[in-house]
């Protein structure tokens, strides 16, 4: 299975290659790699059938206990095989359909990509490598939108999609690292096997909710379905491909893959009931206000996830088995609808169906492609999807509710079946922006060979039943499940039902033209419910940031270094009062001397003259005082070295001080900003004062450990031959310090070099265009 | 042994002398920037395969022993903080050589360059917090340098802001120290471990709120980090780069280091606080990022937001949230230097840093788009990239410690990560060039783009094959959660069996 996968990967990154050397024909060649897979996992069926299902475990991350663990058992034999089968189709669609775009090569990158990865999906047996292929998927899905990526659009219609799947995946990945600590284990099939451990845990209702979010989004089931139509600005063989028959289906995946794990609860059962509930009905009823092709058979497509989702949340035998086959069938009438409305467009010049009409001459083959799929689509005999959905109502029978939601929801695929497959093609006069003609066969074969499937899996269901079907139920269901698949059911109520479902949709077609008109010019230009919550939501986000980007990005330096200091006194007062941080200080003026207050009272005074002072000079001398002031401190505490290094610095600064200031222009010294600011920076800045002052206190309140300085003292002269002690410690016992700071004044002298020297690159032509618009707008 | 230890940072330190005299010569002035950059990768390459090897090693300069020396301590962190930068130095070296402009080298950028990562590597390696000091010291005045180098008005502006404000962590810092050094009667990190537990553990925790302010301003947390959007997308790119990358990470390592040897007296209290601020300064910076429209400035503010998550692995203050918050350093640090250098390349091409002024990119350089997709993608967090990864284990580590509502807000930070990210991907890469941009033709220099490729490599590798990584994590998790080894080495055994009677081993 991992070579199988790297195949995949391998080929994706050689196919731009290919395609380089190809060109038209390449899509033929590609194919076959998809081909080759879809017989690898044909070659399987036998022994996942027989209940083996193939396992391969490489070891990728163990500290995290995260491995390359594949298991295909039948549920991910039916997956492998719709996105290996229907991906070879759609490698040749897009040859012809995209046959001349210069953005082929990358096209094909990102299709195989998309693939390697979906098939990742369904085969991972470990959490954490299913959710690396996910994000994978999500990620080639947004490069397959945006496509066309010069469109705004698109553009932003492949964010929106990103989003809303990764805000999801978010989630999930929340969910599976909680569901890993719950059950100790990331391995899928071991999760499986310990249902009651998950179940009954604490945590419980939240992993499943987080889960749940990552399939509801990726499977755009409402609240989150909006993204999906939107996608529709990929191109054909994408929205075919990802958007109908594999990528969306990556949610109702999961929750299958899961369901022996977490279903079978009331939580399971309600929260995927009523949302897949709320799916169909929201689909179906938006389903009404389309034209666009493609966009139709979007909103069908949710209907039948929303289906998926139901059907799973049920949980019965008989709804799960309806599941596979509803899936199986969807995926292989969907896909070639929407290849056949993407031929329409390709060769007719539009998706409005109300703009098309007769190409059924010009376009022959494509019709029959589209007709056969559009019966399946419809849920009429002898098609698969006939059997899908009587065997749906048949899981719902006992919930009339969600039963009768289905047929209403069942009426509207007909009509879109009709709008897509028939309208179109049928009639005598030709209504097309283009002249139409029939597609090339690349574009043929693929809608042409899945219909016809759909047909023989529908005339004959026991093709499928025995090695695709019931081993695909049985995963779903955790247990084996032997069930038998016709055609003709007998005369049962499902029959009827089917009859009721196509009755309305045929009156609803028939009418189409009378009703929609009016819908449309009512409720086409509403945007409400969630997207428009989604949109507001970014709005009000991007504002909110905007605002508070302003509020805490000053400009001022002011503000910088008063918001430093208060963080600063407010943290670490903080915590001084509530945790006794100041309980050594010691408050023991006793034994100064009356000049000793006397310096204290001469440096506090140069300091109140530096705060009140307009005048420069008067400033730098004031503080020119505090130094002085500090320095005489120095003296009398029996600092003579310190002291006179003091008075040099400061006899320097302030000369060198004076000198700068005088030159400056005579603004620069105005006190900005009103009263209340200087009073809060003082305030600040004294509570700042009485912080250091307090902790200073605090740590001198403790015993001194001089255990440094009598190492100092006693080893300075016999063992590093120098009396002063401080020279010593400066030159040998802390030499790289001594080291550094030499360094430091060095590289600050190249640095006022550097300063002093003029600007950059006046009439520097080479440096006039490296800085077009340099920096900081 | 000794020799290798010293080396990162006196083999710069005389790389830049030499440099010095060579003033002017700018072609043999490149030759050996460069390659001496190479050589001390290579060493740095040597120094973290030795600790693998042999364990912690410890130089004692001058021959004293410690504590009454300076000690140079490389366990797994420090090594692998000096490899890091070894690999910076080299990628921004060779880009260097296209983007930079001779003017600046006439002013002395070279040897400026190799001062800076001397200090840094001064930074990790030193046993001893006054030492500590010194290297920031350094670090800050040649970086301060290499800021305003070129005296552009912008740079000027920014450059006031960035030195007022690290200075003024520089002061606290040495307050803190001179306040620790009275408590403690000593210098040596692996003494104070040793010593601060007879301080009492009110007034050990209220110093150790100085220290995290000194540090967190130089890591750039909230709410000290204004300096960091207001200048780091003045200089030219391959000096915003090198600040992206690494400038920060001396500040969250040290804040590492100290947050795990020395203040611990109190961890429901201080970790409980980095907590905190750590999920604030990831919304803060996200939203920074959000409003803005310049690709510098959006980077730099997902500087800001990225430390979040490295100081939320530090808050968890378990082997794996440890760990965790070294392996997201890491990514980070090549992620994002490398965005850095990517949005040099798309301003060759484009001519500007300005979204609205960029485009067409996708189109005309996949190659370049390629590379953005591999970093911009792994930064916000997407498998299997780098970033995947290290989001998801400070995540793990946070349901470890039960801390949900941290999880949920790193979360979601990373969906807003996307939306920048996506931003600048729309702008540049996927519209039209807006009218009157023409993209400049033929391919950017290959010496621009070697460096970014071998990033992204980087970022792919630890991605793709991330067990080794996460094995050196591990390890690193261990240490720094039990810092015996690190008191054994550097005082002896008698003062490790001290330490662990003490009860510091955890």
């Amino acid at each position: 299975m991992l070579i199988a996968l790297l195949l995949a990967f391998g080929a994706a990154l050689v196919a731009p290659w290919v395609t380089g050397r190809l060109g038209r024909s390449a899509g033929w060649l590609l194919a076959l790699l998809p081909a080759g897979l879809t017989l690898y996992f044909l070659s399987l069926g036998p022994r996942v059938a027989a209940g083996e299902p193939l396992v391969q475990r490489v070891s990728w991350v163990p500290q995290l206990g995260v491995e390359l663990a594949f298991r295909v058992d039948g549920l991910a034999l039916l997956f492998g095989l719709l996105i290996a089968g229907i991906g070879t189709f759609v490698a040749v669609y897009a040859g012809g359909y995209l046959a001349g775009d210069r953005q082929l090569p990358r096209f094909y990158l990102l299709l195989f990509s998309f693939m390697a990865a979906m098939l990742g999906v369904v085969t991972s047996d470990d959490l954490i490598l299913l959710f690396v292929f996910w994000e994978l998927t999500s990620i080639t899905s947004f490069f397959l939108i945006g496509f066309q990526h010069e469109s705004e659009e698109s553009r932003a219609n492949a964010l929106q999609g990103l989003f809303v799947t990764a805000g999801g995946g978010l989630a999930m990945l929340a969910g599976f690292v909680l569901l890993g600590s719950m059950a100790g284990t990331y391995r899928i099939s071991e999760l499986l096997a310990s249902p009651a451990v998950l179940v009954e845990h604490p945590a419980y209702p939240l992993a499943l909710a987080l889960v749940a979010l990552g399939a509801f989004t990726k499977s755009a089931q409402w609240p989150f379905h909006f993204w999906l139509p939107n996608a529709m600005a990929a191109p054909a063989p994408v929205s075919s491909y990802l958007h109908s028959a594999t990528m969306v289906k990556a949610g109702v995946y999961l929750l299958a893959r899961l369901a022996p794990a977490l279903g079978g609860t009331p939580q399971w059962f309600w929260l995927l009931t009523l949302v897949g509930g709320a799916t169909v009905l929201a689909a179906t009823l938006l389903t009404l206000l389309q034209r666009d092709s493609k966009r139709l058979l979007a909103y069908s497509t949710i209907v039948a996830l929303g289906t998926m989702v139901l059907l799973i949340g049920v949980g019965t035998p008989a709804a799960i088995k309806a599941m596979v086959v509803f899936l199986f069938a969807h995926a292989l009438y969907k896909a070639p609808l929407f290849m056949a409305a993407g031929s329409v467009d390709h060769e007719a010049g539009s998706r409005d169906v109300t703009r098309l009409a007769g190409l059924g001459r010009s376009m022959p083959w494509t019709w029959l492609a589209a007709g056969l799929a559009g019966i399946s689509a419809a849920g009429l005999p002898p098609m698969l999807g006939f059997i899908g959905k009587e065997l749906a109502y048949e899981g719902l029978m006992g919930a009339p509710w969600l039963l009768a939601g289905l047929i209403a929801a069942g009426a509207v695929l007909l009509l879109v079946a009709v709008q897509v497959a028939w309208v179109p093609f049928a009639g005598r006069t030709v209504r097309a922006p283009k002249a139409p003609h029939e597609a090339p066969p690349s574009m043929l074969v693929g809608p042409l060979a899945l219909a016809a499937l759909g047909l023989t899996f529908g005339l004959v269901p026991g093709l499928v039943q025995d090695g695709l079907m019931r081993p695909a139920a049985a995963a779903v269901l955790g247990a084996p499940y032997a069930f038998d698949l016709y055609l003709w059911h007998g005369l049962t109520l499902a029959l009827g039902l089917s009859l009721l479902t196509v009755s309305l949709g045929v009156a609803l077609a028939a009418t189409w033209r009378r009703w929609q008109p009016l819908l449309l010019a009512r409720f086409g230009g509403v945007r409400v419910g969630p997207v428009a919550v989604y949109e507001g939501g970014w709005r009000w986000l991007l504002r909110f940031a905007a605002l508070q980007t302003r509020f805490v990005q000053s400009d001022d330096l002011r503000h910088h270094l008063t918001i430093i200091v208060a963080f600063t006194v407010a943290l670490t007062g903080g915590v001084a009062l509530w945790r006794g941080g100041l309980e050594s200080m010691v408050w023991a003026p006793s034994g100064a001397y009356l000049h000793e207050f006397l310096y204290f009272a001469v440096i506090l005074l140069a300091t109140a003259t530096v705060v009140r002072s307009h005048s420069r000079l008067v400033v730098i001398t004031s503080l020119g005082v505090v130094g002085f002031g500090v320095a005489f401190v120095f003296v009398l505490f029996a600092a003579p070295d310190l002291a006179i290094t003091q008075f040099l610095v400061d006899t320097l600064v302030v000369i060198i001080a004076a000198l700068v200031l005088i030159r400056l222009p005579s603004s620069a010294l105005r006190g900005e900003g009103g009263r209340d600011i200087r009073w809060l920076s003082g305030a600040v800045a004294i509570a700042g004062g009485a912080l250091i002052t307090g902790l200073l206190l605090a740590v001198t309140g403790l015993p001194f450990d001089g255990a440094l300085t009598r190492f100092f003292e006693a080893n300075s002269y016999p063992a590093a031959n120098g009396r002063n002690i401080v020279n010593v410690i400066l030159v040998d016992f802390r030499a790289v310090d001594t080291l550094a700071e030499v360094v430091v004044l060095a590289v600050a002298a190249g640095g006022v070099g550097a300063l002093l020297r003029r600007r950059l690159g006046r009439g520097d032509a080479d440096a006039a265009r490296r800085e077009p618009d340099g920096g900081a707008q | 042994m000794s020799a290798l230890l010293v080396a990162p940072v006196v083999w710069p330190l005389a790389t830049a002398a030499i440099l010095v005299l060579l003033q002017g010569r700018l072609p043999i002035q490149r030759t050996l920037s460069t390659a001496s950059a190479a050589v001390q990768l290579a060493l740095a390459a040597v120094l973290l395969a030795r600790v693998a090897t042999q364990g912690i090693l410890v130089v004692q300069f001058g021959g004293w022993d410690a504590p009454f020396g300076i000690s140079f301590v490389a366990d797994h962190l420090s090594a692998v903080m000096v490899l890091v930068n070894g690999i910076m130095g080299t990628a921004v070296a060779v880009y260097a050589l296209r983007d930079l402009d001779a003017d600046r080298e006439r002013l002395g950028y070279h040897p400026m360059f190799h001062v800076l990562l001397a200090g840094v590597n001064g930074a990790f390696l030193t046993g001893d917090l006054f030492n500590l000091y010194v290297w920031f010291e350094l670090l800050l005045i040649a970086s301060f340098v290499l800021l305003t180098l070129g005296n552009r008005r912008e740079q000027l502006e920014g450059g006031i802001k960035y030195v007022a404000a690290n200075l003024v962590a520089s002061m606290l810092l040495l307050t803190g120290i001179g306040l620790l050094y009275g408590a403690t009667g000593t210098l040596n990190m692996a003494d104070l471990a040793l010593k601060l537990p007879l301080v009492p553990d009110g007034l050990a925790t209220t110093l150790a709120m100085i220290f995290l302010v000194a540090f967190g301003i130089k890591a750039a947390i909230f709410p000290l980090f204004f300096w960091l959007p207001a200048s780091y997308h003045t200089p030219p790119v391959a000096i915003s780069a090198l600040f992206g990358g690494m400038l920060t990470k001396v500040g969250v390592y040290a804040l590492l280091r100290g947050f795990t040897l020395l203040f611990v007296a109190d961890v429901a209290l201080t970790h409980g606080l980095l907590a905190w601020i750590a999920g604030i300064t990831m919304v803060v910076g996200v939203l920074g990022a959000a409003a803005q429209t310049e690709f510098r400035k959006i980077l730099s503010f997902h500087i800001v937001s990225q430390i979040g998550y490295m100081v939320m692995g530090l808050a968890f203050f378990t082997p794996l949230g440890l760990g965790g918050a070294v392996f997201y350093m890491v990514h980070n640090i090549f992620a994002k230097a490398n965005l850095f250098l990517i949005a040099g390349i798309a301003r060759w091409y484009a001519g500007s840093f300005e979204l609205k002024k960029l485009g067409g990119l996708y189109r005309h350089r996949p190659l370049l788009a390629v590379l953005f997709v591999i970093a911009a993608f792994s930064l916000a967090g997407f498998p299997p990239l780098s970033g995947f990864w290290a989001k998801l284990v400070v995540i793990r580590a946070g349901f470890e410690v039960q801390a949900w509502p941290l999880v949920a807000v790193s979360l979601s930070v990373g969906l807003l990560t996307l939306y920048s990210m996506t931003k600048i991907w729309l702008a540049a890469f996927w519209s039209p060039a807006p009218a009157g941009v023409e993209l400049r033709a033929g391919p950017a220099p290959a010496l621009l783009y070697a460096p970014v490729v071998a990033l992204a490599l980087l970022t792919l590798a630890m991605g793709f094959a991330s067990a080794p990584f996460f094995a050196l994590a591990e390890r690193i998790g261990a240490e720094l959660t039990d810092p015996t080894g690190y008191v054994r080495a550097v005082l002896g055994e008698a003062a490790a069996a001290a330490f662990v009677a003490q009860g510091g081993a955890r």
